[in-house]
């Protein structure tokens, strides 16, 4: 048991000393090899092969914001997994998605879920929305050292704003610098592709169900041009996830929800290739 | 030069225990119920900020009669000891049982150390599982004993007639407005038998839902939401905390 490193039983003193609400600070003091970004690398030849997270999108609507995720993972020309879960939940109001090394990305948003409870918890409230969004920050920062050997992990973030009454998307890039994105963004390989279906579909006045058929659209062109990125997998029934935040909190789209908008949109994709078109003038 | 009285050890023990005990009777009691649903924890406090109850982890609860900070201390303690180790193996290898046995731990050797005063609190640490079979109650007193409570408890000043009032008439399966009303009566009998009328707003009321789909399990009842179920009989609520939901 972690705890229990004396004989007695007893709590140690660090875990009855009274200190800060965050779990890294806790843990940095305490058992600071635990954190991802205190390991020591060894000198390595070239890059490290991993696999690797794409495209990650988001859009905010009047009343929320949708998140989504393909669900392919690549190392090198093999796709590594075809199913990969890449967009979570942070907590109550705000969800993380992560392109990059599959491995810390997936540590790195468990550590970031557990710092957010764990200020919940001990202060009996939750952290703004930009709090959060600076912890991540500091957590990007952190990896900083892995990053340069090609171990780099960006997501992308997003969370109803319970104090402005609005949702709000933050991109990162990564040495962790932080900026907040208007009206819709994109991390990962795709995401050029994606940002620019999503700029001539957006609208200032997208309904939530047309904010995450916009999404499905936008990560259908990712994949259409960006070999790392996954499209719909109908044969598999592999869909992407979409996330949908508002005021009542985190929701995730159902297998048969997501399904629907995907099947919907290859249909017309059937007709016309490149998908909607926008008015040239 | 002085020499120093002789104390016995079973008298230094008996004073020990004596001086965290009438500390503990100081405060005042609190009670922990199991009902059909889970498990709800009942105590007067009118403080909206400084809280009896809390949440641990998923689906462990806290509750605390006593000194303020020295639970409070304890409280964050097991939050770090559960968030350590869920971090470090899964969340199902955090449990109750666990926390219990570190904090009897705790308790047990600050209460027998002659160097450190003995903790003034008394601690619950109840889990709720998946059906009322697989829900455990927990009561840690100030010498770092243990417990295993079933159905009902009580920790504070009051708490032994509390509990023998509890005991006769909790029954398996209450609904949550059955069981809130037994902990409030329970609550406002006074030494000498009077009853004393305990205010909404001078409650703190938690529980842990095991109907809940999140896989927190612990939720505070306050405002609207406990009026209701304080004012309607056991049949009625059931319909309308099921709609609340």
């Amino acid at each position: 048991m972690e705890a229990n490193t004396r004989s007695t039983g007893r709590l140690p003193a660090a875990f009855l000393t009274p200190g800060s609400s965050s779990f890294m600070d806790f843990l940095s003091d305490h058992q600071p090899e635990l954190l991802p970004g205190k390991r020591q690398l060894p000198p390595t030849q070239g890059v490290i092969e991993a696999p690797h997270g794409t495209t990650i999108v988001a859009v905010t609507f009047p009343g929320g914001v949708v998140l989504a995720g393909d669900r392919r993972a690549t190392m090198g020309n093999v796709i590594a997994q075809r199913d990969i879960e890449k967009v979570f939940p942070a907590d109550e109001y705000s969800a993380v998605g992560i392109a990059g090394t599959a491995g810390l990305a997936v540590e790195m948003v468990k550590l970031f879920q557990l710092e957010l409870e764990h200020f919940e918890k001990v202060e009996g409230a939750q952290l703004s929305l930009e709090g959060k969004a600076n912890r991540l920050s500091t957590m990007i920062r952190s990896n900083l050292g892995m990053a340069m050997q090609g171990l780099a992990v960006v997501p992308l973030f997003a969370g109803f704003d319970v104090d402005r009454d609005r949702g709000r998307i933050f991109s990162y890039d990564v040495t962790g610098g932080r900026s907040e994105e208007h009206n819709f963004a994109a991390t990962g390989s795709g995401s050029i592709f994606a940002r620019g279906a999503m700029k001539k579909l957006f609208r200032n006045d997208l309904s939530e169900e047309e904010a995450t058929t916009l999404v499905v659209q936008a990560l259908y062109d990712a994949a259409d041009d960006d070999s790392a990125t996954g499209g719909p997998d109908v044969a598999r029934r592999i869909y992407p996830i979409v996330t949908v935040i508002t005021e009542d909190g985190f929701r995730r789209l159902t297998d048969e929800e997501s399904s629907e908008i995907a099947r919907s949109i290859l249909a017309r994709r059937l007709e016309q290739p490149d998908g909607p078109r926008a008015a040239l003038l | 030069m002085s020499t120093p009285f002789y104390v016995s050890p079973q008298q230094a023990m008996a004073d020990r225990a004596e001086y965290a005990r009438k500390g503990i009777a100081r405060g005042r009691s609190l009670v922990v119920i199991q009902y059909a649903d889970g498990i709800v924890f009942v105590g007067e406090n009118p403080s909206r900020a400084l809280h009896k109850f809390s949440e641990i982890y998923d689906r462990i609860g806290f509750a605390a009669a006593g000194k303020y900070n020295e639970y409070e201390n304890l409280r964050i303690g097991g939050v770090r000891y559960a968030d350590l180790r869920g971090y470090t193996y899964d969340r199902d290898d955090v449990t109750a049982r666990g926390l219990a046995n570190v904090y009897a731990q705790t308790l047990g050797t600050i209460f027998s150390s002659a160097g450190e005063k003995p903790y003034e609190v008394e601690l619950v640490v109840a889990e709720v599982g998946a059906t009322p079979d697989g829900d455990q109650i927990y009561r840690l007193p100030h010498d770092g004993s243990i417990v295993d409570e079933h159905g009902s408890v009580a920790v504070g000043g009051n708490a032994e007639q509390i509990s023998t009032y509890l005991d006769q008439r909790h029954q398996e399966g209450m609904s949550l407005a059955e069981a809130l009303k037994l902990a409030v009566q329970a609550l406002s009998r006074d030494t000498n038998g009077t009853e004393r009328e305990i205010p909404a707003e001078r409650l703190e009321v938690a529980v842990l839902d095991r109907t809940r789909p999140q896989s927190r399990k612990f939720k505070r009842i306050v405002g609207r939401q406990l009026g209701r179920l304080l004012e309607t009989d056991g049949a009625a609520t059931e319909a309308e905390s099921s709609e609340e939901e």
